[in-house]
């Protein structure tokens, strides 16, 4: 009787344990909310295809001289960055902010940000672009 | 998805045959203004070969000394003294030249020189150097690996390399260790119809030496210029047609 009742014991434990598990991988990864109305794209559109944009939109700017601001990094940047409580950006590739957060869950590096801008600046919007200093 | 798609330009064109060309009046700084005739160009819309950027820089109104260009160039592109002046990056810097025969002292800002047909992308193993379809020599960061072939290859000695991790770079100047630069002729301004950093602050400190424009539109200011004074690319002998000249040497 008493075997029974440690088994019940443990087995209902690790079911527990278990549960609390795939609660938290399901969760998934935490991101701040982002400004702005909504996204340029569909979540599930920019989910899978964040980075096709990306690199459509860098040569388009690069080679071409294309500055619109959709599925450019700087609007990325300007809506999903988020502001810690001393009112200052928090950089998007800290973790749990908007680029890493994700990034860090699904195992993918990136290397944007050693050479891009990782919070918005006074003067990236489209309207000018002088700089800050 | 299309990503190699190239921009369709029929609406640029449409929209430069119905603007013909568009005479502005602009402020750049107090007390100067500048009648310029600009092409403008929509956000949306590619850059094209009908225009070719240039610069002419009159060697007699730049002073020596006057370093402003270049405080301007390393403000707004974020370049900072490591303290290393040996290996930190400049895009623009002043040259001073000494006729040997008279004394007379010459001084003038040397950067990229915008080649029509520059050696860098020639030696460019990657394709990373490359020249916009109006003239804009620049690197693609995204694919440089870092050879610096370019740098051996420019005449004018003015690439330089980043050795060091940055960060706090500017939004529209995405710079990073590993990698080659140069001056960009301030495309992200220029492409919405503003003036280099470096010829804003040459006319806000009212010296004027530097002029930029559209050497292709014969009624630019730039071009007019070029063709009432005698002006010269340095080393032409290499025949790569520099989109930028210098009046006074």
């Amino acid at each position: 009787m008493t075997t029974h009742r440690i088994t019940a014991f443990l087995l209902s434990g690790s079911l527990f344990l278990g549960l609390a598990l795939t609660a938290n991988a399901l969760s998934g990864p935490k991101i701040p909310q982002a400004r702005g109305e909504k996204c340029v794209e569909p979540v599930e559109m920019m989910r899978r295809n964040h980075m096709e944009f990306l690199k459509h939109k860098r040569d388009a700017t690069m080679r071409w001289g294309i500055r619109t601001e959709k599925h450019s990094l700087i609007g990325c940047i300007e809506c999903h960055a988020a502001k810690g409580e001393d009112g200052k950006y928090i950089p998007v590739n800290d973790p749990d902010q908007a680029c890493h957060s994700c990034h860090d869950y699904t195992a993918v590096t990136m290397d944007c940000f050693s050479c891009h801008a990782t919070v918005p600046k006074k003067g990236a919007a489209p309207a000018g672009s002088k700089g800050d200093s | 998805m299309s990503t190699t798609k190239r921009p369709d330009n029929r609406g640029r064109r449409r929209f430069l045959t119905a603007a013909g060309g568009v005479t502005a009046v602009a402020t750049i700084a107090p007390g100067v203004r500048l009648i310029q005739r600009v092409l403008a160009k929509e956000d949306d819309q590619a850059v094209s070969s009908a225009v070719r950027w240039g610069m002419l820089i009159n060697t007699n109104k730049c002073a020596t000394g006057c370093n402003d260009c270049v405080t301007a160039c390393n403000s707004e592109h974020g370049l900072r003294d490591t303290g290393r002046p040996d290996t930190d990056p400049q895009w623009i810097r002043k040259v001073k030249l000494v006729d040997d025969q008279t004394g007379k002292e010459t001084s003038l800002p040397m950067m990229c020189q915008h080649c029509e047909k520059p050696p860098c992308v020639d030696v460019c193993p990657t394709g990373a150097s490359f020249r916009r379809t109006d003239g804009v020599v620049l690197v693609d960061k995204h694919i440089c690996i870092g050879c610096r072939y370019c740098m051996m290859a420019c005449p004018y000695k003015a690439r330089s390399f980043v050795h060091q991790t940055l960060t706090d770079q500017r939004p529209w100047s995405p710079r990073g260790k590993g990698t080659v630069e140069a001056c960009t002729f301030c495309v992200h301004r220029v492409d919405r119809g503003q003036q280099p950093a470096c010829v804003e602050a040459c006319a806000g400190a009212d010296h004027g030496a530097l002029v930029f424009g559209n050497l292709n539109d014969p009624k630019s200011e730039i071009s007019k210029r070029a063709k009432a004074v005698s002006s010269r690319q340095i080393r032409a002998d290499l025949d790569l047609n520099t989109g930028v000249r210098y009046e006074g040497v």
